[in-house]
């Protein structure tokens, strides 16, 4: 695993590098063309700038912002002894130096994603939507398909490049917008000559990297996004000894048809299957995940559980390779263990409880066998019960540990 | 600039490179070792803890089926000696003949509706069902780990450095042969 993780490492260097100067390029061109030769460092300034402003929020504390923005609540142990439970075992399958913390969104869209630039910070989210479908088996895999995405450092490197990618977006914007009072200062200049020509060059070559840029940019994004969502299936099928486990929970989760109510564009490919894909629409090169159908023949074509042999099937799915050759030079030849329990690990009402625990709802029981759920911000100390009207002590409010 | 001097510098920039390599790869196999140890160590964390929580369970099972003495009593003396072993491939051994008994326990478990129902048995069920994963997953993890260990000592050149710093083969967490462990000893 260290090769592979030594390699996206690699490639991550690689893209951002290359991002930054095609960001310094497209500053300086812009530059440039509106006023020659002063321009070129006022150009790469800005860029810089908003390069930096970027990358502020990003070590700021762009997860938090993340889990805010889906509302998601952090569990503790005794909300989901098991949800808890299998994210250690995939932890120690996977030797992950750390243990994430888990946030639960209460939406009926099953999914999940995985956020975190640092250990400290790394999370996996899931939805009640997902808990109250997937049986045991089906929730390692997808906790081990998120687990790899930290592990490979993807999730670090995604962010990244959405920085990088936002940024070139900006600027690009800034650049488009401000070419029009830039026309009108080469108008001046070029009477005086000299740079006139030249100016000219740039003018043209800016507007061709301020529109083509930040496709190209997008365009690798994606190719990337693709690429780690397919390893991190391949290490999740190794990791869980059992692909079909995460074969049968992304059938689930793409046939469950409910709509996302929290994703957005910049958030789509953080999640384990496409929040706002519908499927097969738009290109595929502008996906940020593999067709999930695709995804879930190549794990079911797996001839054993080792990275060789998910290499193979995808092999025969796409076509060319995946995987590194120092990776499967080490890999154990690994047979697929046995299924193990085949029930959903939870009802939906138990969900729906671990839910309302974790936003802070007490929930206080009537002999009648009424249950209610009182909010966090109570000030009451009792409540009659809406079904038989006894009144009810409400319990005073104890610190989440 | 004298031949002489140039051969120098020559031999010069090969000493630093294999400096270099030799402390990279000496560097590499240290982690890997690491990595090894842990593994290790969080095995052992989870068959100690599997350990601590059978006398609750068998306490807990006591209560509703306390005539089902055979299987308890299986449950405690595999425990026990799972406690004693010493060495990997003799825990390894009892910690397997643990994991028969105590699924020999959740089957029987079945025939008793009263005892399925009760809380902290269900508790403890899922403490162990996901403690005997735990187990499994990280002897999946250590054995993974010594398989890129042993090959990494093995192939050439850093064998050389394995040599060198005295690395040496480490063995699997495995039962070499279960069918002959589990085979009933018949008398006539």
């Amino acid at each position: 695993m260290w090769e592979q993780i030594r390699a996206n490492q690699r490639r991550s260097v690689i893209l951002i590098t290359g991002m930054v100067v095609g960001l310094i390029l497209i500053g300086a061109l812009a530059g440039g063309a509106i006023v020659w030769p002063t321009g070129v460092s006022f150009g790469i300034g800005v860029a810089l700038v908003i390069w930096l402003i970027q990358m502020a929020i990003y070590f700021g504390g762009a997860e938090s912002l993340l889990l805010h923005g889906a509302f998601a609540k952090e569990l503790k142990r005794e909300d989901s002894p098991q949800l808890f439970n299998i994210v250690e075992e995939i932890q120690l399958a996977s030797g992950l130096p750390f243990i994430p913390r888990l946030h639960l969104i209460d939406d009926p869209a099953p999914n999940a994603f995985a956020v975190g630039s640092k250990p400290a910070n790394s999370a996996i989210c899931v939805t009640t939507g997902l808990l109250h479908r997937l049986n045991r088996d089906e929730l390692q895999g997808v906790i081990a398909h998120e687990m790899s995405h930290l592990k490979n450092r993807d999730v670090q490197f995604m962010t990244l490049a959405a920085v990088m990618l936002g940024s070139i977006v900006i600027l690009s914007e800034i650049i488009v917008r401000t070419m029009r009072f830039g026309g009108r200062s080469r108008d001046r200049s070029e009477s005086r000559g000299g740079g006139g020509q030249i100016q000219l060059l740039l003018f043209v070559l800016a507007l061709i990297f301020a529109i083509l840029g930040p496709i190209m940019a997008q365009l690798l994004y994606f190719a990337c996004s693709r690429k780690r969502e397919y390893l991190a299936d391949a290490c999740g099928a190794t990791f869980t000894r059992y692909p079909e486990g995460l074969a049968a929970a992304l059938e689930k989760i793409s046939q469950a048809n409910v709509p996302v109510s929290f994703a957005g564009k910049a958030t789509a490919p953080l999640f384990i299957v496409n929040p706002l894909a519908a499927a097969s629409d738009g290109p595929a090169l502008f996906a940020t995940h593999p067709p999930t159908a695709d995804r879930i023949r190549i794990l079911r074509s797996m001839a054993g559980a080792s990275l060789a042999a998910y290499e193979s099937a995808y092999q025969q799915a796409n076509g060319g390779n995946l995987i590194g050759p120092e990776s499967l030079q080490t890999d154990p030849a690994t047979p697929i263990r046995p299924a193990a329990d085949d029930e959903p690990i939870a009802t939906r009402q138990e969900v729906h409880a671990t839910a309302l625990r974790a936003h802070g709802y007490v929930p206080v029981n009537c002999s009648c066998g009424t249950t209610i759920q009182i909010p966090a911000d109570r000030t009451a100390t009792a409540v009659q019960c809406i079904r038989c009207g006894t009144p009810l002590p409400i319990p005073p409010v104890i610190a989440r540990g | 600039m004298s031949p002489v001097l140039i051969v120098l510098g020559v031999l010069f920039v090969i000493a630093l490179g294999v400096v270099g390599w030799i402390v990279g790869a000496y560097n590499g196999l240290i982690r890997l070792r690491n990595q090894l140890e842990n593994a290790w160590a969080q095995i052992d964390v989870q068959l100690k803890r599997r350990c601590d929580l059978i006398p609750n369970l068998v306490e807990t099972v006591k209560g509703y089926a306390a005539h089902e003495r055979g299987t308890l009593e299986a449950v405690i003396q595999a425990r026990n000696m799972a406690v004693a072993a010493k060495g990997v491939a003799d825990r390894a051994q009892a910690e397997n003949v643990l994991s028969g008994a105590l699924k020999s326990l959740f089957a029987v478990a079945e025939a008793y509706p009263n005892l399925k129902a009760d809380q902290s048995f269900l508790a403890l069920q899922e403490e162990l069902t996901s403690t005997e994963n735990k187990v499994a997953f990280a002897r999946q993890f250590y054995n993974d780990s010594v398989m890129t260990f042993n090959t990494q000592i093995e192939i050439f050149p850093r064998n050389v450095i394995a040599g060198m710093f005295h690395f040496v083969r480490r063995e699997f967490f495995e039962v070499k042969d279960e069918a002959q462990r589990n085979a009933p000893q018949v008398k006539f």
